[in-house]
């Protein structure tokens, strides 16, 4: 904002002289265009993208770079930002490449001024003026809505996780197993607490087996969370049964202190599905006699 | 609005129907008293599948006509808590032990059946 603030106070100077920029940039606009991608090749940017590609979009980005010189409105320039930002993103471009491509049209440009109104050091210093502001709310236009077009993938990417992540599987009458691999944040908590309760509506499920094998680490807002689970699904008539914990959770916990004197722990999935048919009163009985080997260790 | 009480053979079922004040949950808790002496009865199931919220005071008064009817030689098991009400009650750390609780109105009945068969194999 206090950028154009001081572009606003002196329209009538900013507003001719910027005119002049303008032409005077569209005029040389081929050889300073050459020289940008000859920079961006030297500094080692945008490496995934082809010489071609980069010269394509050096082409746009320069046309709407001088268009939002020249208007004052970053909106066309913010959109092909977005857009290009999409583009590149999934190829694996990053931040410090983006910044660096528009600071450098911006070097470029700049020093392009110095050679034309070098002889004139008063014009020089006004055509500054005028272009300084401007450029640097170019920069901070593109940077920014590269920034946030990266942050709405990841929100994206998240959401598919978390979507793919919390299966609720039904694997005898009234039992169901949660597998929960992954990072537990508090967020992803609550939403599996969720779901698993709407599961044991929707299933009638009396017992269920929440397996963290798959969870690396836990951190204490996240333990509670799952006795509240735990004590959730009790409310809704079914108990809960937690296994796969590792030793290193396991410690986590103690040294927490988390409460888990309510929760019913098993070691592993195996054990855990063992409880769970017992509780259920299920019997699994091999049927061939000739199996009946010891392979328990 | 007061709760309808069916008996149905040693059970009470109350079925709770849309949410109460507190002076209908106190009116309810004497009637399943007084029902429980008066037919002998067994176990109650109380269904809370209408609620959206179960605050403390339902909450404590459910425990209260649990521990009052245990004294009277009945179990009380309350069903149908929705998922959103168990987590908030979760939440606030509100405690129904030891009241038995279950799924459904089904359910419920099971788990008294089966509340009932362990006392007498105790010998209580």
């Amino acid at each position: 904002m206090a950028l154009s603030d001081s572009a606003l106070k002196r329209p009538e100077i900013d507003g001719r002289l910027l005119s002049e920029l303008v032409d005077y940039l569209r005029h040389v606009s081929t050889d300073l265009r050459e020289e940008w991608v000859r920079r961006i090749a030297e500094a080692q940017l945008l490496g995934v993208m082809t010489p071609e590609e980069v010269f394509t979009e050096a082409t746009a980005v320069y046309d709407n770079y001088v268009d939002a010189l020249e208007t004052g409105s970053v909106e066309t320039l913010q959109a092909y930002a977005r857009d290009l930002s999409e583009r590149l993103i999934r190829r694996g471009i990053e931040t410090h490449e983006v910044l660096g491509i528009v600071l450098l049209l911006r070097d470029v440009l700049a020093r392009s001024l110095f050679e034309q109104y070098k002889s004139d050091s008063e014009l020089l210093n006004r055509i500054l003026d005028a272009y300084e502001p401007a450029a640097n709310r170019i920069a901070v236009t593109v940077g920014v809505s590269f920034v946030e077009e990266r942050e709405r993938v990841i929100r994206e990417q998240q959401a598919a996780i978390r979507e793919l992540s919390t299966p609720v599987l039904q694997v005898r009458d009234r039992l169901v197993i949660l597998p929960i691999i992954g990072m537990l944040d508090s967020q992803r908590a609550r939403q599996l607490t969720e779901q698993l309760l709407h599961a044991i509506q929707t299933n009638r499920a009396k017992v269920v087996v929440i397996d963290i094998t798959g969870v690396a680490s836990i951190d204490v807002t996240v333990a509670n969370h799952l006795v509240q689970t735990v004590k959730a699904s009790r409310l809704m008539g079914a108990s809960a049964i937690i296994t796969g914990l590792s030793s290193g959770i396991a410690q986590t916990l103690v040294d927490l202190g988390v409460d888990l004197s309510m929760m019913r722990t098993v070691g592993d999935l195996q054990g855990g599905l063992e409880e769970a048919e017992r509780l259920l009163g299920y019997k699994v009985i091999q049927s061939s006699e000739q199996h009946t080997v010891e392979d328990d260790d | 609005m007061s709760v309808p009480i069916l008996k149905q053979g040693d059970y009470l079922i109350a079925s709770i129907q849309s949410a109460l004040t507190d002076t209908e949950v106190l009116h309810l808790r004497d009637e399943l008293a007084s029902h429980v002496g008066r037919h002998r009865s067994r176990g109650i199931v109380i269904d809370v599948a209408a609620l959206d919220v179960i605050d403390s005071f339902v909450a404590r008064s459910l425990r209260e006509i649990a521990l009052t009817a245990r004294l009277r030689g009945a179990e009380t098991v309350i069903v149908g808590i929705q998922p959103d009400v168990a987590v908030a009650m979760v939440q606030f750390e509100l405690n129904l032990d030891p009241l038995h609780t279950a799924l459904d109105l089904e359910e419920g009945l099971t788990v008294l059946r089966r509340a009932f068969e362990e006392r007498k194999t105790v010998g209580v």
